[in-house]
């Protein structure tokens, strides 16, 4: 088994290695930011800081065979799928070593072999992919399922809703996750849309939807479960609304000073990688101790992949003249 | 005259149009209260008021299309598009509705509305943030189209655009944004003209957008005495000017930043090479990036893009050789 299908078996099988996952992301973005802060990577980037347990969830609800169509904030989904953290920082840097050889970029991650679409850097522009994901899952008879990951925002477009009511009159294999984290770039929600509850949309197209506290990897898991079964099993598509929190700004230069004070502190309460540590503390999986011991490490470990990337090579020029056409 | 930023000139353009004509407005994703993704609506909320400047949700085809009903029954609408591409799920309102809107209403009708986009590569933006995608409008009778290269032009031009009966598309080079240039405020620049920026004799350069200032290094830097055209309106583009100069020098070479495929520039150098074949010292030739996406890191984002070594290698070809110069990647012998 490659070593990325057996990061994606841990956290399906085993929760406390979804619990390190959740921290390898956390750290990751953490890391990432300092090296666009001091210009050690160009261009821009979207962190998914807050949003880790549904994409640990997701990763371990779903079956590599699965399609997922995320987005630009998609570091998160990549790791927690099973993309190594050298193949998805490799890609931000530019390197040869990246999921996509240094021609896509941050926004821009991929490996078939755990099922991760090239994710899209236009607003909406997976949703519809997804639902054909399904069509052919559907035409070919196999049980697989598709998944489309997008944003609070993304619900304001016309692919949200030409694909939804597509994936409901053929009865998709689809799963459309939208991750509310209350921003769309610069602009609360409530702005942008009169809706508190998005998954509110199906019912127009007389599909399954619910709600699922994002913060809580427990509550995602069973929300996304509970959708794979239907898809599997012929009952066509569903709209999850997570709900979570962007802990950082919309993008690299972004400090996020339009937020109403108070609000960023009240979500961190509910951090999604506390939440987790208390609930595997208490079930007696963890202790205190462990807990810090895997943090210091994933710190390390982190670091390590920080200067495995930077020391790898440039592509060639020759390079970015593959990959336009088949041969 | 006053030194200031490209998108400070747009600033000023957008503030000064809507001082002096109260039915423009202004629209886009945060451009209100976050004052532009670019900065490039500074203070207009402040002065202009939550009626006039208006956030969006994230629903291009919504509110462009929104613009074009506006524009018809009196409004001036600017609509801010934030990177070129994410008008591919607007491209209906602009290029099938609002350009055919006189047409289809026996001249009655007029749709006085402007679509501002930033574009261009260099920035390591990546395949889907950095194309300039002038050939989605070139081929759209009833759409005016302009790439803006400096300061001066931005301010002009974004203010000629707005005062515009019909729609006009306005692309603005992103990594021009922050970049500094006088600008005289009493300065007109006519839509469909193009500005002759250096007299020549040798050859004549057309170009636009980030790509002009290139063309200037590469004029230094080989000493070729070239005149240098901002086409700055790429539709309808000002074929006097343009045919005038080569007239006088023999020479055309076109230097655009998209691929070489499609572009404008294989317009400007067919209309030339039939009006003035027997008067033609060299074939005129084009100057592109190469028929791949653009890629994301950095040492072949710059390598993409024509570079003011390039240009001025194939100046000083063309004129020593009177043969039509490579292109870098086949220099480099790939593809
Ligand atoms: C069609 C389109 N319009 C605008 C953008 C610019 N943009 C990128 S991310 C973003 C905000 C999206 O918000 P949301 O869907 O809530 O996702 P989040 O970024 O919060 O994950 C915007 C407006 C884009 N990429 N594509
Ligand atoms: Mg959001």
């Amino acid at each position: 088994m490659s070593i990325q299908l057996e990061r994606r078996k841990a956290v399906q099988t085993d929760e406390v290695a979804g619990y390190e996952r959740m921290l390898e992301i956390r750290e990751f973005e953490n890391q990432i930011n300092g090296l666009f802060a001091a210009g050690l990577i160009r261009g821009t980037t979207h962190l998914c800081l807050g949003q880790e347990a549904l994409d640990v969830a997701l990763a371990a609800e779903l079956r590599p065979t699965d399609t997922v169509m995320a987005t630009y904030r998609g570091h998160g989904v990549a790791l927690a799928l099973g993309l190594t953290p050298e193949s998805v920082l490799g890609e931000i840097m530019g390197k040869t070593i990246g999921c996509c050889g240094g021609v896509g970029g941050s926004m821009h991650l991929a490996d078939m072999t755990l099922g991760l679409l090239p994710t899209s850097a236009i607003v909406g522009g997976g949703i519809p992919i997804a639902a054909g994901a399904g069509l052919a899952y559907q035409l070919l008879g196999q049980d697989n399922v598709g998944v489309a990951v997008f944003g609070d925002g993304a619900t304001n477009i016309g692919a949200f809703h030409e694909g939804l009511n597509l994936a409901s009159i053929w009865k998709l294999p689809v799963i459309f996750i939208c991750d509310n984290n209350v921003y769309g770039e610069y602009s609360r929600i409530d702005k942008t849309t009169p809706l508190e509850d998005l998954h509110m949309r199906a019912d127009s197209y007389k599909m399954a939807h619910y709600a699922v506290d994002g913060m809580d990897v427990h509550a995602t898991r069973k929300g996304i479960k509970e959708a794979v079964d239907r898809a599997r099993s012929g009952g066509g598509p569903t709209l999850i609304e997570a709900k979570t929190y962007r802990f950082a700004g919309h993008s690299r230069a972004d400090k996020a000073l339009y937020r109403p004070e108070g609000e960023l502190e009240k979500w961190m309460e509910r951090d999604p990688i506390k939440l987790t540590e208390e609930d595997l503390v208490k079930r007696g999986l963890l202790d205190s101790a462990k807990i810090e011991k895997l943090r210091a490490d994933m710190t390390k470990t982190i670091e390590g992949v920080v200067a495995t990337c930077q020391a790898a090579p440039d592509p060639t020029v020759a390079s970015m003249f593959e990959n336009v056409f088949t041969k | 005259m006053a030194a200031m930023q490209f998108r400070q000139a747009i600033v000023n353009a957008l503030a000064d149009e809507m001082r002096s004509d109260p039915t423009v407005m202004l629209f886009g994703e945060d451009v209100a209260e976050a004052e532009g993704p670019f900065k490039t609506s500074e203070g207009l909320l402040a002065e202009f008021g939550p009626v006039r400047v208006r956030d969006t949700p994230i629903s291009e085809m919504g509110f462009t299309g929104a613009a074009v009903g506006a524009a018809i029954l009196g409004a001036k609408p600017v609509v801010e598009i934030m990177f070129i591409e994410f008008l591919g799920v607007a491209l209906d309102q602009v290029v099938t509705e609002a350009a055919k809107m006189r047409y289809l209403s026996n001249g009655k009708l007029s749709v006085p509305m402007v679509v501002r986009a930033s574009c261009g590569s260099g920035l390591g933006f990546g395949s889907q943030h950095s194309q300039t995608l002038e050939n989605w409008f070139t081929a759209t009778p009833g759409l005016k189209l302009i790439m803006l290269s400096d300061a001066q032009a931005a301010y002009s031009l974004t203010r000629a655009a707005i005062q515009d009966p019909d729609p006009v598309v306005i692309l603005e080079p992103r990594i021009l944004y922050a970049k500094r240039g006088e600008v005289d405020k009493n300065v007109k620049i006519e839509i469909g003209k193009a500005r002759v920026l250096r007299d020549g004799t040798e050859i004549t350069i057309v170009s636009s957008g980030q790509m002009v200032d290139v063309c200037r290094a590469a004029i230094e830097e080989s000493s070729v005495n070239a005149e240098l055209i901002d086409l700055a309106t790429i539709i309808p583009w000002d074929r006097e000017t343009v045919l005038n100069s080569v007239k006088k020098t023999g020479r055309l070479v076109v230097v655009e930043e998209a691929p070489l495929s499609g572009g404008w520039g294989s317009e400007i150098v067919a209309a030339t090479t039939s009006a003035l074949f027997s008067e033609l010292k060299a074939a005129p030739f084009r100057i592109t990036s190469p028929d791949i996406p653009v890629p994301y890191s950095g040492p072949l984002e710059t390598r993409y893009i024509p570079t003011k070594d390039d240009v001025a290698r194939q100046l000083k070809e063309v004129i020593a050789t009177g043969k039509t110069p490579k292109t870098w990647w086949e220099m480099e012998g790939l593809k």
